[in-house]
């Protein structure tokens, strides 16, 4: 099966949406001239001309124009340049984006995909490298969705498009340049938002994770496999509303959980997935839930403390050894 | 100045009544308890509203306030529905989840007041850019906004881009002098917030918000412009803001007195007569059957809100999500 990039993934995803729905179309900073900060809207412009738009640098305007754009009958796709940067949208999503549909009784359909390039990227630091979902899996009336691989970020991104409620999609500054296997147009399988996926069967002990933090849980899971534990590894995908059943189906099997995500830890998603279980299938765990994610501090900029600021396969590894 | 016939002019009449009518109702119910959240109304400002909307098609948007109930009106809103859904019942335009700040009628272009002060703009903009740069139709956007909006950074964004995309918008301030209990003046260094519409480039123009012809006027000017492809304008209409922020707000910020005076002085319905175009003529007695057919419209229905139901637990977890 043919390789390509987890932005080239995404490219193509808008590139499939765009032809397919006139009313598609997408803006924000520096997506037309640049291409994207990362490459991933390249080509774009030429292909659908005036439909990739650069904005100034206003996002309040970027999600706030893109709700009203939606409202007046449009599809859009509005990019964040950073993760970091809804904090100045804040309103826009929290008041607008997720309330409307609710407030107005029903009335207004809100298809808009907001995204957002999160993650550490090497150097970044305090302003340009978190992960910030679990601001908005608190937030009734929006999607949250988080790929792990290139094959995902474009059915998902696909999935985001055609879904006519509010959809946050957060992509991984690290994972842009990974490749995978993709499978052309015609053998592709849709994503249906609100699916986790078992990405690997096992029977001691079940890992949960999303995005980046999937490379974490499958490194864990190949140095489990070699000394013969068998981790079940589930990706999450979509964060809200995420996918109860598989998750406590798995736990129901494996009795051990372990959850991980670059996010800050305390109160991050996995402690939702953490509660969840807890409340839901505790007589079924045979040891304390693992959790593992930033510790609560802004991200720093010297590579010392970067460091430290990550989470490792071995911290993983570590920890199940621990309860098994 | 386009021409207004009598049939408009009666129809301007009329809505402002129907709004006035309202909003006294919404008032005593409120008041009585018989209304849940809070209101806050939209007395003694109906002329913009009622203007404003005059110059706009079913198909055209308004984005609105939290002191929203006469743009609901004006843009042609049912108001029976209207009265439910302040009242909460599940009869009403939203279905008794939005209530008097969250008021919304989509049929009819009424995209939804706001609850969030300033936070119109940019969905009245993208709006605007969803018409003209991906859907190709010759829909206008309007967005109505006080003096205490007017300090949003999110106005900035909203008319940099409208100005600089010469998207089709009309940024409608009521300049009813109040944020709340704060003096438009202690806060704001421009004396008309028209002023700074120059500043993106785009026309800025004061009227009279209490002289519906002049609005009128005015806001048929900018909706052509913004029509034909030439970009936003910023409409400053002088209001002052006769009922305290909210209903039940003491006002002990300001002397009742004087208010009053300056609702006697300037009540758009009573000098309704004083401002007519040449050429239209009305009876006081004319004018008084018209506020009375509106009274009754707005007792009829306050009667039907009265009789609907409350939303049940069916409702509860609905419209959170299409799919």
């Amino acid at each position: 099966m043919r390789k390509i990039t987890f932005s080239e993934a995404t490219r193509e995803a808008m590139a499939e949406e765009m032809e397919k729905y006139p009313e598609v179309f997408v803006m924000g900073e520096d997506l037309a001239r640049q291409g994207g900060i990362f490459g991933q809207f390249k080509g774009l412009p030429d292909e659908f001309p005036g439909r990739v738009i650069d904005t100034p640098i206003s996002e309040t305007f970027i999600v706030g124009g893109g709700v009203g754009a939606a409202l007046g009958g449009a599809r859009p796709v509005v990019d964040m340049h950073f993760a970091d940067f809804i904090g100045v949208c804040m309103d826009e999503v929290l008041n607008q984006m997720a309330k409307i549909r609710y407030m107005f009784g029903g009335q207004a359909k809100i298809p808009l995909v907001l995204r957002a390039p999160d993650g550490l990227a090497g150097g970044g630091a305090a302003q340009h490298s978190q992960s910030v979902e679990s601001f908005f899996i608190h937030i009734p009336g929006i999607k949250v969705v988080a790929p792990s691989n290139p094959y995902d970020a474009k059915m998902v991104l696909k999935a985001a498009i055609e879904c006519d409620d509010p959809v946050l999609y957060f992509e991984n500054k690290v994972l842009y340049k990974e490749t995978g296997e993709v499978p052309e147009k015609e053998d592709e399988v849709p994503y249906e938002i609100g699916k986790a996926r078992v990405e690997r069967e096992g029977k001691d002990v079940t890992i949960v994770s999303y995005s980046i933090g999937m490379k974490n849980a499958r490194a864990a899971a190949d140095q489990l496999a070699k000394d013969g534990i068998q981790a079940e590894v589930i990706d999450l995908i979509t964060l809200s509303p995420w996918d109860k059943e598989t998750v406590l189906n798995s736990v129901k099997k494996t009795h051990r959980l372990c959850l991980v995500s670059e996010c800050v830890k305390q109160g991050g998603a996995m402690a939702e997935v953490a509660a969840t279980v807890a409340e839901e299938a505790l007589e079924y765990l045979d040891a304390p839930i693992l959790r593992y994610g930033a510790p609560f501090t802004p991200i720093p900029f010297a590579p010392t403390l970067e460091k430290l600021y990550r989470v490792y396969p071995d911290d993983l590894v570590k920890g199940i050894k621990g309860v098994l | 100045m386009p021409e207004v016939t009598k049939e408009q002019a009666r129809k301007f009449y009329e809505t402002m009544c129907t709004i006035r009518c309202f909003e006294e109702s919404v008032k005593k119910d409120f008041l009585n308890g018989e209304i849940p959240g809070f209101v806050h109304l939209y007395i003694g400002e109906e002329a913009i509203a009622t203007g404003v909307c005059a110059a706009l098609r079913k198909t055209d948007f308004v984005e609105s306030t939290h002191r929203g109930h006469g743009h609901c009106i004006a843009k042609g809103a049912d108001v029976n529905k209207m009265m439910a859904e302040i009242f909460g019942k599940i009869d009403g335009l939203c279905k008794g989840k939005g209530g008097s700040m969250h008021v919304a009628d989509f049929s009819v272009g009424m995209l939804g007041a706001n609850g969030v002060v300033g936070g119109g703009y940019n969905l009245a903009t993208g709006a605007a850019l969803a018409s003209k740069m991906v859907l190709k139709n010759d829909n206008v956007s309007v967005v109505f906004f006080g003096d205490g909006a007017s300090n949003r950074g999110t106005f900035h964004e909203a008319a940099n881009v409208a100005a600089a995309w010469k998207l089709p918008v009309v940024f409608v301030n009521e300049m009813n002098c109040w944020a709340s209990t704060t003096p438009y003046r202690t806060t704001t260094a421009v004396e008309n917030i028209s002023d700074r519409a120059h500043g993106y480039n785009m026309p800025g123009v004061i009227v009279d918000g209490q002289n519906v012809f002049e609005v009128y006027a005015a806001a048929c000017e900018a909706v052509e412009r913004a029509r034909r492809g030439e970009g936003p304008t910023f409409i400053e209409a002088k209001t002052y803001r006769i009922e305290g922020h909210f209903v039940g707000d003491p006002e002990k910020y300001r002397k009742k007195e004087e208010t009053m005076q300056i609702f006697h002085d300037t009540d758009p319905l009573t000098h309704f007569l004083g401002i007519l175009p040449e050429g239209i003529e009305f009876t006081q007695a004319e004018l008084d059957e018209i506020l009375a057919a509106a009274r009754a419209k707005v007792a009829a229905a306050k009667e039907y809100a009265v009789g609907c139901e409350y939303p049940d637990e069916s409702e509860f977890y609905k419209d959170v999500y299409v799919d």
